[in-house]
């Protein structure tokens, strides 16, 4: 399925935010939303494009929600204007706009049907009946819930309540979708799951997704973009691995995964390479970046891209540190290291467990004296 | 200990139900008693039945009562809900407070300054424009319905702020426009508040006796007002009879509540027990 909806799609581009002559199918200009003193965005510019899965990512209170129903027409910019497929929504009120909106809690008509929840919309159109039943039928085979169209929803469970939502949401084909916390009422192993399935989904119908959510894992998983809010703005927008690999501030790279960061200070900074001093020695990174020498930054490392080993190294150089270990989370897949360094500080790292353990005892143990290490381009170099 | 306190409490119980339902068994009791004098035992007679049967004041009585109280219950229902949607859906607007302390005052000011400030108010009406020309009907309705709008308005509230503001939102963003929100979902939920509002003003309306007596006129003796001049006179047998027929309405009313209720409490646990069975 996913093969033969990629060969449709061959003459879009897989990448339009990076064109600059592609037309963006919403526009965001200058929004902001006060409410009284409190500003809840401001002043965001965003495009989304065609057939997009965009996540607007951030923690309660970021301004995320408010974003969204300002999409849907449930609040009214304070300034800025949105523009979706070209047309000005200032004035168009939520029942005229080309968007739909699946809600947290769901929003499923208690007194109606699985089948009369669906046909509402489409009720609203004025569609004739025949042409309703088909709708219906055909998008709740993509939900799969074919054969609970009779139920009340308060006879479903969790996860069918959240088929229905989404399958009233997109049965009359909006230009764009808007999903509030589409998974968060759901359990963990069944969100997991239908983070799959949405994004099948989405693929399949090729309507342009704007998700909702606080869960970093949920929106690196869904988005072909990111946008992370912090308190009304957009910190970073990317693709996940550039927001993951690439992050551009501090609060970036610890708010998304976790990262050992530290205090540095430039000591060459080379076309193709930076040299940084910090406290756990000097750090060598790969690849350039335009920052004065001797300012102040620092220096990101992802926890899995520190390698353990009781060898000591056979040179010493940069991009390497000693210490001990303090203590040891066993996660089963993984487990991560907290690793005492001689003047106190903890470095974090994860390795997987590729290698079952013998006797049930680890190679990498309490108080082992060990050496750590990491590749040129494993340095994220910081300086806001 | 635990043995004592339970004695404790079955003892109060019993106290308790015998101080609310011993005097009106006697009033049922004494209302077969074939003597005039209530509380002289006679033996066993329906006689005060036939008499209240045939006594004709009583019966216009009941009727205005019940004329009264369903007109009432109907626009004390259209209003409070109309009230109840401005308070909580409406946002905020103009003099919201002011309002919404104006439209709960009924439900803390004594009956007696309500009653004497309508009497006021329909008199000096009368002076002003001729109308209302004489008290009666016209007015005790019209007194009815301000205060009762006001508790029909506090169900309404209570019920709105309970349900999820999402519905209408959702409607609206699937295309139907505000009124048809209105008619397709809002109404539909609101429905058990509307039927418990109804039901509220129309026994407040069947109860009240102070209001009624300040803006009633010649003639128009609503049933409180009929049974409280005529109590005055002396206690009377055919006024038990009624009582008695009042009992047996309000416990039939009661009981046909909890049915409803039981039902609907069945229906949820059934639709809880068939959602649990997806989940597996």
């Amino acid at each position: 399925m996913v093969g033969q909806q990629a060969t449709g799609v061959q003459d879009i581009s897989e990448t339009p935010w990076l064109d600059k002559d592609a037309d963006s199918l919403v526009r965001i200009k200058g929004i902001t939303k006060k409410f009284g003193e409190f500003t809840a965005v401001n002043n965001v510019d965003l495009d989304i494009y065609q057939g997009e899965l965009f996540c607007l990512l951030g923690g309660s209170g970021c301004g995320k929600t408010t974003l969204l129903r300002m999409l849907a027409g449930f609040e009214t910019p304070t300034s800025g204007s949105i523009l979706i497929d070209g047309i000005d929504m200032s004035e168009v009120p939520p029942y005229e706009r080309p968007t739909n909106m699946m809600f947290q809690s769901y929003a499923l008509f208690p007194h109606m049907t699985v089948e009369k929840n669906i046909a509402f919309g489409l009720k609203q159109d004025k569609l004739p009946n025949s042409e309703i039943d088909d709708r219906i039928d055909g998008i709740l085979k993509l939900v799969e819930l074919q054969d609970y169209k009779k139920r009340r929803p308060q006879q479903l469970s969790g996860g069918q309540r959240q088929r229905v939502a989404l399958a009233r949401a997109l049965v009359k084909e909006p230009k764009l979708l808007l999903l509030d916390e589409p998974l968060a009422a759901l359990d963990k192993k069944l969100r997991k799951q239908t983070q799959f399935e949405l994004a099948n989904i989405q693929e399949q119908v090729g309507i342009t997704f704007v998700v909702v959510t606080h869960d970093q894992e949920e929106a690196m998983t869904l988005s072909s973009r990111i946008a992370v809010m912090d308190k009304g703005e957009f910190v970073q927008t990317g693709t996940p691995t550039e927001i993951y690999e690439f992050p551009d501030s501090r609060f970036i790279a610890d708010f998304i995964g976790s990262a050992n960061i530290l205090d540095g200070q430039i000591v060459k900074d080379g076309t193709d390479h930076v040299r940084v001093s910090t406290e756990l020695g000097e750090i060598y990174i790969d690849h350039g970046q335009s920052i004065k020498e001797g300012s102040p930054v620092w220096v990101a490392i992802r926890p899995e891209k520190i390698h353990l080993s009781k060898n000591a190294p056979k040179k010493s150089g940069p991009n390497q540190a000693v210490g001990m270990v303090d203590d040891i989370g066993y996660l089963g897949n993984t487990s991560i290291y907290k690793i005492r360094l001689a003047d106190d500080r903890i470095i974090d790292v994860t390795a997987p467990n590729q290698i079952r353990p013998k006797n049930r005892t680890h190679l990498i143990t309490w108080e082992d004296k060990i050496y750590l290490h990491w590749d040129a381009s494993s340095a994220m170099l910081l300086n806001k | 200990m635990n043995r004592n306190r339970s004695r404790f409490l079955s003892i109060m119980l019993t106290v308790g139900l015998i101080f609310l339902y011993v005097p009106m068994i006697l009033l049922v009791i004494y209302s077969f008693n074939f003597s005039k004098l209530v509380p002289v035992w006679g033996g066993w007679s329906t006689r005060w039945y036939s008499v209240l049967f045939q006594s004709e004041d009583v019966w216009s009585a009941v009727l205005l009562s019940l004329k009264i109280a369903v007109i009432n219950a109907t626009f004390a229902t259209l209003l409070g809900t109309l009230a109840g949607l401005a308070m909580v859906r409406f946002g905020r607007f103009r003099l919201r407070t002011l309002f919404g302390s104006m439209l709960v005052a009924p439900l803390v000011m004594p009956e007696i300054i309500t009653g004497l400030s309508l009497l006021v108010f329909f008199i000096s009406l009368k002076q002003l424009i001729g109308w209302p020309t004489e008290r009666g009907f016209t007015t005790i309705t019209i007194a009815h319905i301000t205060f009762s709008l006001a508790y029909v308005a506090v169900i309404i509230q209570a019920r709105l702020t309970g349900m999820d503001q999402n519905l209408e939102e959702a409607a609206l963003d699937l295309g139907a426009k505000p009124f048809k929100v209105l008619t397709a979902i809002t109404l539909p939920r609101l429905a058990p508040g509307m039927v418990a509002g109804w039901l509220l003003a129309f026994t407040l309306s069947l109860d009240d006796l102070v209001i009624a007596s300040f803006v009633t006129g010649p003639g128009a003796n609503t049933l409180p007002i009929l049974i409280f001049s005529r109590i005055r006179l002396g206690l009377r047998p055919d006024i038990n009879a009624l009582a008695t027929i009042i009992i047996l309405f309000v416990a039939i009313c009661v009981a046909i509540a909890a049915l409803i209720m039981f039902r609907q409490q069945r229906r949820q646990e059934l639709d809880e027990a068939i959602a649990a069975r997806e989940m597996s």
